[in-house]
């Protein structure tokens, strides 16, 4: 499927797929995608950094690659690895069979049939149809592994040295996440759009919600949202992000609330609040309020 | 990158103005964002602002934290583009109080003052030792004021570095994932044996090996710089000034009754340069010490953006609180929790058979890996040896059980 060809469109792409973006998301993710250029999304985790990638593939009808980055992964995890042992025996079976042309064989074994594609390498092969590639909380790598995606990101490429240059033919739609537990590199960040993916505000948190949560009913779905939105305002250790607003109302949803009570608010504060500070503090007299501005407001 | 596509031409030199207001703002604004830029706008809508404004933004900044900045020169620049400019950019340099201002131009200094006969020293007295009492009240006022540092000449600076490089913390020694060749390591590496081999027509006459690359660990540094702790600015300042440039993955932050984030400044390589733009940052030299609040603003605002990948923390702090120890045991024991190892180098246990008497040091024992005292915190070569020292074990322990 062609890239959509104005903002508007862009913001329908994502719709199609379930995904509510505001309008400055919309307009940057086009941006990335008529640019060629790679998106770098920041935030605070669970505003739906990774899922954007996800919906633009589904969207597009592209095949999704995904690279998970960990600390010291290095490229025979990220970008392609040689078959040694299928290497070793091809220099044997060379051998038995009186092979004697050296430079013959190393051209026979440094060839695509023994290179075995990791995630980077796979998103930008010519032969196989286009991709999106999410780079996944790129935080968590280490620094020499940026540095190697300096060549990727900046011309789409991956040089092996034993083999030559592998070009995509088609710009892959690259995503990058990361959820600051590391600054990443001005080069990368230059080579990239920058978007910084904030909490949603009021309206569009329930219409998030209407979306993914659709058997919450409409009148809970309003007052978590508000109970949300309140608590985002309070002084805690880490605010609750969009997928916790969400299991929430389907937490709630479970236990067969219509409406929310401090009661059912204190048992269910796990879903919301993941450190133990945040939720004693909030437990009991703070829930209680919180709770009585927000089914007073709707 | 693509040249831009060619942009109404009033509208590109607009952006380029833009552009170098936004420079003269203090963002990091170069030609390959401007060029980005001027293809963005012709990929919108430019008669809707609010996309226009995405456009620019997501073409020419790359950080959160200028993303304030930019829409304030957004919303006034393009409004007024020829009139307003030289008015936002001394507004924004106002606001944005920090070392935006007039940064030294080391080079030209340097001639200068080579020019020039050589200055008197300064006259004002520097290490004067404070009276005892002095050293031991904390400050009940919050004093706003600058430092100054002795310049270091270069064979000081020479000096320096190489003190430095004998630091070795605790836990330096740490494995990363990565291989490098060694030949007595104890991995196999196979593509380098097969790539030998093929030299050797193919007959495998040795295996090459490799071993895990050790690497320090990211250091943050945690430094007080209030009014008790004034006579070891200068010295400490020379430390964290060298340790920056020595390693890599370092992070300081300085508190007194606000903190502040030095990295940027201290990485300049001239310390002459990095000091005063320090001095002109951090605003609370010499004040009161807040450290329990210090803290919670680290533990909110940075602990999770550099703590990461095992991070070592060493607060440099004498435990003298003028919040009465407020929050302060809370913080601690979030900071311990959240970071591999904690240290802690105190450096007013200048008398031995101290005793944690104070209210703030405490509260900060029973939480450090480490509790390092300095008895005479006079060079940075002792400061050095003190770091480099093995950990003991059951050290903070020790110091603990002594509490009254």
């Amino acid at each position: 499927m062609a890239l959509p060809a104005t903002v508007a469109d862009t913001a329908t792409l994502l719709a199609s797929q379930g995904y509510i973006a505001d309008h400055e998301l919309a307009t940057t993710v086009h941006l990335a995608m008529s640019m060629g250029r790679p998106l770098f999304l920041e935030g605070e985790p669970g505003t739906g950094k990774t899922e954007i990638a996800k919906v633009l593939a589904a969207g597009l009808g592209r095949r999704l690659v995904r690279l998970q980055c960990y600390d010291g992964m290095d490229l025979s995890a990220a970008a392609y690895e040689w078959d040694h042992a299928r290497q070793l025996m091809a220099i044997r079976l060379a051998e038995a069979a009186g092979d004697t042309d050296r430079s013959a064989l190393s051209s026979d074994i440094y060839s695509r049939e023994f290179l075995q594609a990791r995630p980077l390498l796979s998103a930008i092969d010519p032969d196989l149809p286009p991709a999106v590639l999410l780079i996944d909380e790129l935080d968590r790598a280490d620094e020499p592994f940026e540095a190697f995606l300096l060549e990727l990101l900046a011309d789409f490429q991956i040089t092996v040295p034993e083999l030559g240059t592998v070009k995509a033919k088609t710009l892959p739609v690259v995503v990058l996440t990361s959820n600051r537990t590391r600054e990443v590199h001005d080069a990368i960040r230059r080579r990239c759009l920058y978007h910084w993916v904030d909490y949603p505000d009021a309206e569009r948190e329930r219409e998030i919600l209407a979306v993914k949560a659709p058997l919450v009913p409409a009148r809970l779905s309003g007052q978590v949202v508000d109970f949300v939105q309140k608590l985002r305002a309070t002084d805690l250790f880490k605010l609750p992000g969009v997928a916790e607003t969400i299991d929430w109302a389907n937490a709630l949803t479970y236990l067969n609330k219509t409406e929310l009570a401090p009661g059912a608010v204190d048992e269910t504060l796990g879903v919301l609040l993941k450190y133990q500070d945040d939720i004693a503090k909030i437990r009991g007299a703070e829930a209680a309020r919180l709770v009585g501005e927000a089914v007073g407001d709707t | 990158m693509t040249a831009a596509p060619a942009t109404d031409g009033r509208l590109g030199a607009n952006i380029m103005h833009f552009a170098r207001l936004l420079r003269r703002a203090g963002l990091p604004v170069g030609p390959s964002e401007t060029l980005a830029a001027q293809q963005a706008v012709s990929l919108v809508d430019i008669g809707d602002r609010e996309e226009a404004r995405t456009a620019l933004r997501a073409a020419m900044i790359h950080r959160h934290e200028h993303a304030e900045v930019f829409d304030q020169a957004f919303s006034l620049f393009w409004r007024d583009p020829t009139a307003a400019e030289q008015a936002v950019a001394m507004a924004l340099m106002d606001a944005e109080k920090d070392k935006k201002q007039d940064r030294p131009a080391p080079a030209a200094r340097r001639v200068a003052e080579a020019m020039a006969p050589k200055r008197a020293p300064s006259s004002k007295p520097k290490d004067e030792p404070p009276h005892i009492d002095a050293v031991l009240t904390v400050s009940e006022r919050e004093r706003l004021q600058s430092m100054d540092f002795e310049a270091m000449s270069a064979v000081e600076i020479n000096a320096a570095k190489q003190e430095i490089k004998r630091l070795r913390l605790p836990l330096d020694l740490r494995r990363t994932r990565r291989l490098r060749p060694d030949p007595l390591g104890p991995h196999i590496d196979l593509r380098r044996t097969i790539r030998t081999s093929l030299r050797q027509g193919g007959e495998i006459l040795g295996i090459a090996h490799s071993r895990q690359v050790t690497r320090p660990p990211p250091l943050v540094v945690l430094c007080d710089i209030s009014g008790s702790m004034a006579r070891y600015a200068q010295i400490l300042l020379h430390f964290l000034h060298a340790v920056t440039n020595d390693r890599e993955r370092v992070h300081i932050f300085l508190f007194g009754t606000r903190l502040s984030n030095i990295t940027r400044q201290l990485r300049h390589r001239d310390p002459e340069v990095a000091f005063q733009m320090v001095a002109q940052m951090v605003p609370d030299w010499s004040g009161g010490t807040r450290i329990g609040e210090a803290l919670e603003q680290f533990n909110r605002f940075w602990s999770r953006r550099v703590l990461g990948q095992g991070a070592v923390v060493l607060l440099i702090t004498d435990g003298l609180d003028r919040d009465g120890a407020n929050g302060l045991a809370e913080n601690m024991d979030r900071l311990h929790r959240s970071c591999t190892r904690l240290i802690w180098l105190n450096p007013l246990l200048r008398w031995s058979g101290f005793e944690p008497k104070s209210q703030g040091i405490r509260a900060m024992l029973p939480h450090v890996d480490e509790f390092r005292p300095v008895h005479n915190l006079a060079s940075l070569r002792g400061l050095v040896d003190l770091l480099s020292r093995p950990a003991q074990v059951g050290d903070a322990r020790k110091a603990r059980g002594s509490a009254p």
